[in-house]
């Protein structure tokens, strides 16, 4: 068993982003997410040599990390909503440029500045794309301090295989609670040679080039058609879900992140009371995982989807079921989480008093 | 005294006849041709012998069309030529 | 005759040990969609001469952001970044930083460095980072053709400028090199041309300088070279590049603001 520690989320993720070699951070703090860039000020580049870079706004960070990623570097940053809305922009050059990096969205209330609590408001932005043009982003949803750790190497691993942005899509409250964690063993920073990299054009061999501009329509499509096989694959290979009581269920609350702990224990008090419920958690947001909605609708009566925005993962799940079962959303909004009972009490008042 | 010759090639089919290579050339040699190339550009062409490969037009050349040579000639060589 | 010279054939002349100017090799051999007469070519050229001759043409990487020099990675035959409107010198920072013993360069135009790229133009050479910045201002914005650019003289008439530029209501025209030459961070700036020979020769140094200083660690270096745009300004590049001598640079005054301190 690795090093367990107790800590605060952002921190563990600033950890594991040191253990997992990363060879640059670039960031612009905001609430509730600064822990990470103050973690890795202080303990990063002492042990590893690792770059740590406040930039002077997230609209350079991204920027930074587009340079940074093109040199095939393993390059990152974490920031809070209205600081992700500001890197769109360079996340969609990034996305088409094919660089591997790792985003790590600390979600907090909206829209504008909204507030500093927790929330899940930005479903839609992380899974649908985000900024301009037909892309995706490879999202991974975790729902304690450990996969906050876990996903950093995961992402990394991913973001390099399709070589593609990957983004963590917690939240303010996963961002701030502390809880054990057991922390992955220090990797080296690998300095590989990528022949996509820009580097120096090698003496024996073509120049390379980082870039989005396709000007020709014929060879903006062929771009676009790779990306969509691209995202094709991902959904053949990447899909991670989990279940609880899915054999005897004749209902399932679904939701992610840290909504999906609360749903989990509203389905035991559930149970406790007699009500066959079943649980599905999404770990990656996107590809999101259709088949098992696909598989579990037929077979229930219906579905409660629970989120912390006014309802967004809910199309996924709509989308998946195809009308084979009931959907019903409950959500709070603004940073306000959602008691246990609270969800309990609307599935009864949705699903069992009306039937 | 040397005499300096020079002779410049003209790549006319890359060459915009944009004409500063025109205005900077001391010995007045290079002029817009009549005719025009692949790209619809009437062309730099060259006029007279008097070019010094000074390379003048060459570096103001924003298309890099203009190649040039100089050669040294002293009295001596010439009459052994 | 004593010293007269017989007549020389062009076969005697051109001979590769007579070579005295050619296309630098580290410039494709392809055509470059430039206007005839753009100045973004000549500072292409020069520069890909300079790469050539320092020997660095595998060990330097450019960004090429926004605007009509956004195909810069089309002719330069070195490895590159092409960067979203004003956003190279963050860019470079990240290649920089990666890559520190690398020439990193930009290559960018008035609108992306001094308008939409202002800050992290102002932020990269506040921290002083490494690497040159090449600033082609041209008074104008080309790519979309014509508009009014940061850098805009005082009544300079421009498709959004219709009636000269009133800097009562559109700003004045930016000086960024001024702006940024007293921050501690900032290496070397200087301003330069390539509407005359002379001038051509002394931009070509000057960006040999900023490399220089940069192969020496000494920081930001940003040489700016006024230039021109004959389509958008509607002239000849003949006259253009008098407007340049004429108009442009008694109020963009050519020389360098800010050199590094010699060591000794």
């Amino acid at each position: 068993m690795g090093e367990v520690k107790l800590m605060k989320g952002n921190e563990a993720l600033a950890e594991a982003a040191i253990r997992a070699g990363v060879d640059a951070y670039f960031g612009y703090p905001i609430t509730p997410q600064s822990e990470v860039i103050e973690y890795l000020s202080r303990e990063a580049t002492k042990r590893t040599g690792m770059l740590v870079l406040q930039a002077e706004s997230e609209v350079a960070a991204i920027n930074m990390i587009y340079g940074a990623a093109g040199c095939g570097k393993k390059a990152m940053t974490t920031s809070s909503s209205p600081g992700i809305s500001l890197m769109q922009e360079g996340l969609s050059y990034i996305a088409s440029a094919e660089l591997p990096c790792l985003l790590a969205n600390i979600n907090r209330g909206g829209p504008g500045l909204g507030t500093i609590q927790p929330a899940q408001g930005d479903y839609f932005q992380t899974t649908k794309g985000g900024g301009h043009g037909d892309y995706h982003l490879l999202v991974l949803a975790p729902y304690n301090v450990q996969e906050m750790a876990d996903f950093v190497k995961l992402g990394f691993d991913l973001a390099f295989k399709y070589r593609n942005p990957v983004m963590i899509l917690a939240d303010g409250a996963l961002g701030q609670m502390m809880e054990k964690v057991e922390l992955p063993p220090q990797l080296p920073r690998e300095n590989k040679e990528y022949p996509w990299a820009t580097t120096g054009k090698p003496k024996n061999g073509e120049r390379r080039i980082i870039t989005s501009l396709h000007i020709q329509p014929e060879k903006m499509e062929e771009i676009n058609l790779r990306l969509q096989r691209k995202y094709k694959q991902m959904e053949a290979e990447e899909v991670r879900y989990q279940t609880k009581n899915l054999e005897d269920a004749e209902y399932v609350f679904t939701a992610f992140g840290l909504v999906s702990r609360i749903a989990l224990k509203a389905m035991d008090i559930g149970r406790q009371k007699g009500y066959k419920i079943g649980w599905i958690r999404p770990i990656t947001l996107y590809p999101f995982p259709k088949k098992i909605y696909a598989e579990i609708a037929p077979k229930v009566k219906g579905i409660l989807d629970i989120e912390m925005n006014a309802g967004q993962m809910v199309e996924d799940v709509m989308l998946s079921v195809q009308g084979k079962t009931r959907v019903e959303f409950y959500g709070r909004m603004g940073g306000v989480v959602p008691t246990p009972d609270e969800i309990l009490e609307n599935f009864e008042k949705m699903f069992i008093k009306g039937e | 005294m040397a005499k300096v010759v020079g002779e410049v090639i003209i790549d006319i089919e890359r060459c915009k006849g944009c004409e500063l290579c025109i205005q900077a050339c001391p010995e007045q040699t290079l002029a817009l041709g009549k005719a025009i190339n692949h790209k619809g550009y009437q062309y730099v062409v060259k006029v007279n012998d008097n070019c010094t490969g000074c390379v003048n037009c060459a570096i103001i050349c924003p298309d890099a069309v203009i190649t040039v040579y100089r050669k040294s000639l002293k009295p001596k060589q010439e009459v052994a030529v | 005759m004593a010293g007269e010279v017989l007549d020389v054939v062009a076969e005697d002349i051109v001979r590769p040990e007579n070579l005295v100017y050619r296309r630098p090799s580290a410039l494709l051999d392809v055509d470059m969609h430039y206007c005839p007469g753009c100045g973004h070519s000549t500072v292409h050229k020069i520069f890909m001469e300079v790469v050539e001759e320092m020997g660095i043409q595998h060990d330097i990487i450019g960004v090429a952001p926004v605007g009509c020099s956004v195909f810069a990675y089309n002719y330069m035959d070195i490895d590159m970044q092409q960067a979203a409107h004003g956003r190279a010198c963050a860019v470079a920072t990240g290649i920089k930083r990666m890559l520190p013993d690398k020439f990193v360069f930009t290559y960018q135009g008035d609108g992306d460095l001094a308008a939409i790229g202002g800050n992290e133009t102002l932020h990269a050479a506040n921290r002083g980072e490494n690497f040159l910045v090449i600033f082609i201002n041209n008074a104008i914005y080309g790519m979309t053709s014509g508009q009014m650019a940061p850098t805009t003289i005082d009544g300079m008439v421009t498709t959004t400028s219709p009636y000269g530029r009133d800097p009562k209501t559109m700003g004045y025209p930016l000086k960024f090199g001024d702006l940024i030459a007293p921050l501690p961070g900032v290496a070397y700036v200087t301003r330069q041309a390539v509407n005359t020979v002379q001038n051509v020769r002394r931009a070509k140094k000057a960006l040999q300088r900023a490399l220089e200083y940069q192969k020496q660690g000494l920081g930001f270096c940003l040489v700016e070279i006024v230039s021109n745009c004959p389509s958008n300004w509607k002239m000849t590049p003949v006259e253009s590049n008098k407007y340049v001598q004429n108009v442009l640079i008694p109020f963009y005054p050519l020389g360098d603001i800010k050199v590094p301190e010699v060591k000794k």
